[in-house]
């Protein structure tokens, strides 16, 4: 337990200070969020509907791009191989790091959620809305691509990869993302049954993905 | 005769010799057979003559999951038992469904047209056959990217089993997003509801399918293992090539 706070703690030390994590992420989804407008027209009231949308699809795209950098610094400084052959189980070390990471580059995509809402025209309970469903979803993008940066790691142009990998597995929680967003601002559906889901969804992930992702670095080193 | 007879991969090639001719030559039979009966089979009276797409269409879209089953079964046999024949037939699985569920969606696609005005509509049952297509190109991508096979085998098995784990997650997902194709008219509890004039061909061309697609299968397994020969034979030879 000692050895997985300590970890938890020198991950999100380091995403913090090293710089170009989550400012970037935030950055990036920003930027996301504003050329859509440009595509569609500066209609605010389809903006209005589609917000929940736009805002899903730039926080998958901005903790996907985030990804590759997850294990690939632990790799090149050999830190992996230490954490692969310490006492402490491979799974839950992974689960540590995936949770600091998401802490430091999913956390604050939440946090300018309410933010960048404004510019998409959505009132105060949609974008609380949106925030909620990004809040319990976005753990399950971090942990589906743990598995799939663990897989791609060692390759040498792993990180297109990572993504054609990993997206086709986020579409249960973009689905319920959006469809939980949509619930609370414009109805029928009640909120909660999607939200719940979105939960469910999260959760499996943190048992799948550290599971695969261990299994993915041990078999890569033998 | 075990399984694990067959682990030996010499023993493997000379089944599949003695094996593949009939298999052929059954598929070929089947397959001629299968569409002799299509169209002797009645027209439809809504669709008329395009519901024989039909014959083509459904047994691609069950063998589409059939190689997903395929492929995870067989990572299991890498995982688990360390087969060493398990990863060759994980690996040939991949293209040849990918080849079904392709022949899937394009005959879906045509068979759309006329019947619902569109090639494409983003309908469940639609996108989740799309979903599944995309998932065998990221596997065939990630055994193309790993070049050593057995390192390739373990991280195709540990993928193949997680998007075995994701599949229904994701059907489910998008079943509930959107639903317009027709349910399930032929795996049902209280019976099918298709007429018996056009079930007795989809049968049989699903088992002409069937065995194609185990024809193909244990073929491509076959090249994969010469071809296993033919690089481990170049390393030999660039290990003895002097100046080494």
């Amino acid at each position: 337990m000692k050895a997985l706070t300590a970890l938890f703690g020198r991950d999100a030390k380091l995403a913090v200070r090293a710089g170009g994590g989550a400012p970037v992420a935030v950055l990036f989804f920003l930027i996301v969020v504003t050329i859509t407008p440009f595509a569609l027209g500066p209609d605010l009231a389809l903006l209005q509907r589609i917000g929940p949308a736009i805002l899903w699809i730039g926080a998958l795209l901005a903790s996907l791009l985030a990804l590759d950098r997850l294990l690939a610094a632990d790799l090149d400084d050999g830190s992996l191989d230490l954490l692969t052959m310490s006492d402490t189980p491979l799974e839950l070390a992974l689960a540590a790091k995936a949770l600091a990471h998401w802490l430091t580059t999913g956390l604050p995509l939440v946090i300018a959620t309410p933010l960048l809402a404004l510019f998409l025209n959505l009132d105060l309970v949609a974008s609380a809305a949106v925030a909620a469903t990004l809040l319990v979803g976005t753990p399950a993008l971090t942990f589906l691509g743990l598995a799939g940066a663990a897989l791609t790691v060692t390759l040498r142009r792993g990180g297109l990869l990572l993504s054609v990998l990993v997206l086709p597995l986020t579409i249960p929680v973009l689905i319920f993302g959006v469809a939980a967003s949509n619930a609370a601002i414009v109805g029928p559906l009640p909120f909660g049954t999607p939200f719940m889901i979105l939960c469910a969804l999260s959760l499996t992930g943190l048992v799948i993905g550290p599971v695969a992702a261990a299994l993915a670095l041990r078999s890569g080193h033998d | 005769m075990a399984l694990i007879d067959y682990a030996n991969p010499s023993k493997f090639i000379s089944l599949t010799d003695r094996l593949l001719p009939w298999l052929i030559g059954g598929a070929a039979l089947a397959l001629a057979f299968g569409v002799n009966q299509v169209f002797g089979a009645p027209e439809d009276y809504q669709q008329g003559a395009t519901v024989r797409i039909m014959f083509i269409h459904v047994p691609a879209a069950w063998l589409s999951m059939f190689g997903w089953m395929i492929m995870t079964i067989s990572s299991l046999g890498t995982l688990v038992w360390r087969h060493p024949l398990a990863d060759v037939a994980a690996k040939a699985a991949a293209p040849v469904g990918a080849a079904f569920t392709l022949i899937c969606l394009i005959t879906g696609a045509l068979w759309g047209r006329p019947m619902w005005g569109t090639y494409w509509v983003w309908d469940a049952r639609l996108t989740s056959v799309l979903v599944l297509f995309l998932m065998y190109l990221g596997v065939i991508a990630l055994w193309r990217t790993v070049e050593e096979p057995t390192r390739a085998a373990r991280a195709a098995a540990i993928l193949t089993l997680v998007g075995a784990i994701n599949l229904p997650i994701i059907k489910f997902s998008v079943d509930w997003w959107n639903t317009l194709h027709q349910p399930a008219s032929v795996l049902r509890l209280d019976g099918p509801s298709i007429h018996p004039d056009l079930l007795v061909p989809l049968l049989v061309m699903t088992l002409a399918c069937g065995l194609t697609f185990i024809t193909l299968h244990l073929a491509v397994m076959r090249n994969e293992i010469l071809r296993r020969r033919i690089r481990t034979m170049h390393l030999l030879q660039a290990q003895r090539a002097p100046g080494s």
